[in-house]
């Protein structure tokens, strides 16, 4: 599976690009603020219906305009598949695969996977529990709909269950069977969404030790340990018994919606002790794995984005990592770098077919083929 | 919208109030009663004024009636055994449009969701619960809409009859007839497999 071609109008700082693209590697170069990461942003929008730094749909449009337009085609055994996203202000997104139109924009999500390695990337492992949660939830979620169903559920009654209790407070009442019954589906779903995440975290960890050795060949031991109130044994008595402390703080204090990742180097927590070489190795190895866990599931191989991931890595794990590059491990890469002449000296070993597209303001200016 | 007359504007106000019904349809519509003879206009508001004043709610089952006891409550060729518990007195239309059932009926008058503010106080669950005990109901059919907040009531309700010897039961959940397989949702789907049906 491959993008063939992209075509933009209006989107963020491009009003217009037409391109077509390399089925192995594709690089994007140009100065700070040409529109590097836009592009990868629009192919990443094209897969996963969503920009991939946040921001809401009208933050895509271009200055002063109203609406934008995203368009590609992707191959996929043999076939091709174009795909159109359309928003215009004030109305709501169209999405369209081949001129027919989801009934669902959840549905596209997964059918042409990407995986982007970008610079706020560590913020996974630095910053608080809910970003950890949220990496691997929008990986399980595409492999599997019935815990995205669950997960949907299980906040869905949180937030009905935190209502409760701060109307009990206010009135100060307590209906304890109204309680129980939100127990009850919190309990239920909390335990079928700790046990998929514990059975995914199982799967997930050999790949990702398996990479992280492999980039940085030393002995640390590394270890992903999923942590859950519902792991322990006497987790649904343990969640009723809190009851005194949900009221008193006016929200559920147990739940999966408290766990978290432990990202650990020779049993030390990355976020507190890792170097920052750890940290990026560890984010790249993450990455590498969630690449590898949609290939075995969709046998598809995802396109990989990488955002100025040279400024990320020294020498040596760009070294490892374009080896990986040149035997083929991936598909279709997108890379983009401020330095057009590293870019240059990092391919020249490597025997795949490359593109190299210059951009300058929101436009290509230049368009370099390799076929080696 | 700019009107050249107040009382044409207060008017859209009113009406644009229904639910389903914008500004311009408003405006159609008061153009319309202003075309037609002053009869008309006194017939419609006068219906409706009544329909407001002498409209009661049964003080059997709360459904909409124009009697204080519905005339499913007073009826004699009812089941007296069944009760079908629902969300409002649309759903007893819909049910009694099917003519499958013929037992009683319960309005429960919504379904509870503390993020809207609906707790149980809200709802008719006191009296539900005071007719189960006191009449010769064998078995309560739960009739909610299949949502997040209709599982839940029909789960605290179920909790609620449970010390009463009667059979609780909720409608099913399946595949629309005449629909395609393959075009339903997996959830329902899903959901119809596990409930499947045994063949006899």
């Amino acid at each position: 599976m491959f993008l063939e071609k992209i075509n933009l109008l209006n989107f963020k700082n491009y009003e217009m690009l037409d391109l077509d693209f390399s089925s192995s590697v594709n690089c994007i170069v140009g100065d700070n603020g040409s529109g590097k990461t836009n592009l990868l942003d629009a192919i990443y929008y094209l897969s996963m219906s969503k920009g991939a730094f946040g921001g809401g749909n009208t933050q895509h449009v271009l200055h002063k305009e109203d609406f934008f337009m995203v368009k590609g085609v992707f191959q996929a055994k043999d076939l091709d598949y174009e795909v159109t996203c359309g928003y215009k202000k004030g109305q709501a997104k169209v999405f369209k695969v081949n001129q027919k139109q989801y009934d669902k924009i959840s549905d596209h999500i997964g059918r042409f996977p990407v995986v982007l390695i970008a610079p706020n990337d560590t913020d996974t492992i630095t910053e608080g529990s809910e970003l950890r949660r949220k990496f691997f939830d929008s990986i399980i979620s595409q492999l599997d709909k019935n815990y995205l169903i669950n997960l949907i559920q299980y906040t869905h009654h949180l937030k009905q269950r935190n209502s409760l209790l701060k109307q009990f407070a206010e009135r100060n009442f307590v209906d304890r069977s109204l309680i129980d019954t939100y127990n009850h589906k919190l309990i239920a779903l909390g335990k079928a969404i700790c046990d998929k995440r514990q059975e995914f975290i199982t799967e997930f960890a050999p790949i990702f030790r398996e990479h992280y050795q492999e980039l940085t060949e030393n002995k640390e031991i590394t270890a992903l340990v999923y942590q859950s109130q519902f792991l322990e044994e006497h987790y649904a008595d343990d969640f009723r018994q809190a009851l005194p402390d949900d009221l008193r703080l006016q929200r559920t204090t147990r739940g999966i919606h408290k766990d978290d990742y432990d990202f650990l180097i020779d049993d030390h927590l990355l976020r507190k002790f890792g170097s920052q070489g750890q940290q990026k190795s560890y984010i790249i190895a993450l990455k590498l794995a969630h690449f590898d866990i949609i290939k075995n599931y969709t046998f598809m191989k995802p396109i990989l984005l990488l955002d100025d991931i040279f400024d990320k890595l020294d020498d040596k794990r760009m070294d490892k990592l374009m080896r990986k590059v040149a035997a083929h491990t991936f598909g279709q890469i997108f890379i983009t770098d401020a330095r057009p002449e590293r870019t240059q000296t990092v391919f020249e070993h490597i025997d795949v077919e490359k593109r190299i597209f210059t951009i300058a303001k929101g436009e290509v200016v230049d368009v370099m083929e390799d076929l080696n | 919208m700019i009107f050249s007359s107040k009382l044409i504007e207060d008017a859209v106000d009113q009406i644009a109030g229904l639910p389903g019904i914008g500004k311009k349809t408003a405006l159609r519509l008061v153009f319309h009663l202003l075309k037609q003879d002053e009869k008309s206009t006194v017939a419609l508001t006068d219906t409706l004024l009544k329909l407001r004043r002498d409209i009661v709610y049964c003080n059997q089952c709360h459904h909409i009636s124009d009697t204080p006891t519905c005339n499913i409550c007073s009826s004699n060729k009812r089941d007296r055994t069944l009760l079908c518990v629902v969300e409002d007195s649309q759903d007893v239309l819909a049910i009694e449009n099917t003519a499958q059932y013929q037992g009683l009926y319960h309005v429960l008058g919504g379904v509870i969701s503390p993020m809207e503010g609906v707790s149980p106080i809200d709802l008719h669950i006191t009296s539900l619960l005071e007719r189960v005990a006191k009449s010769e109901i064998k078995e309560v059919i739960f009739a909610l809409s299949p949502t997040m907040e209709g599982d839940t009531t029909t789960f605290y309700l179920t909790k609620k009859l449970r010390e009463h010897q009667i059979k609780i039961s909720t409608i099913a959940r399946g595949v629309p007839i005449g629909s395609e397989l393959e075009y339903t949702d997996e959830i329902t789907l899903g959901r119809s497999i596990i409930g499947r049906t045994t063949y006899e």
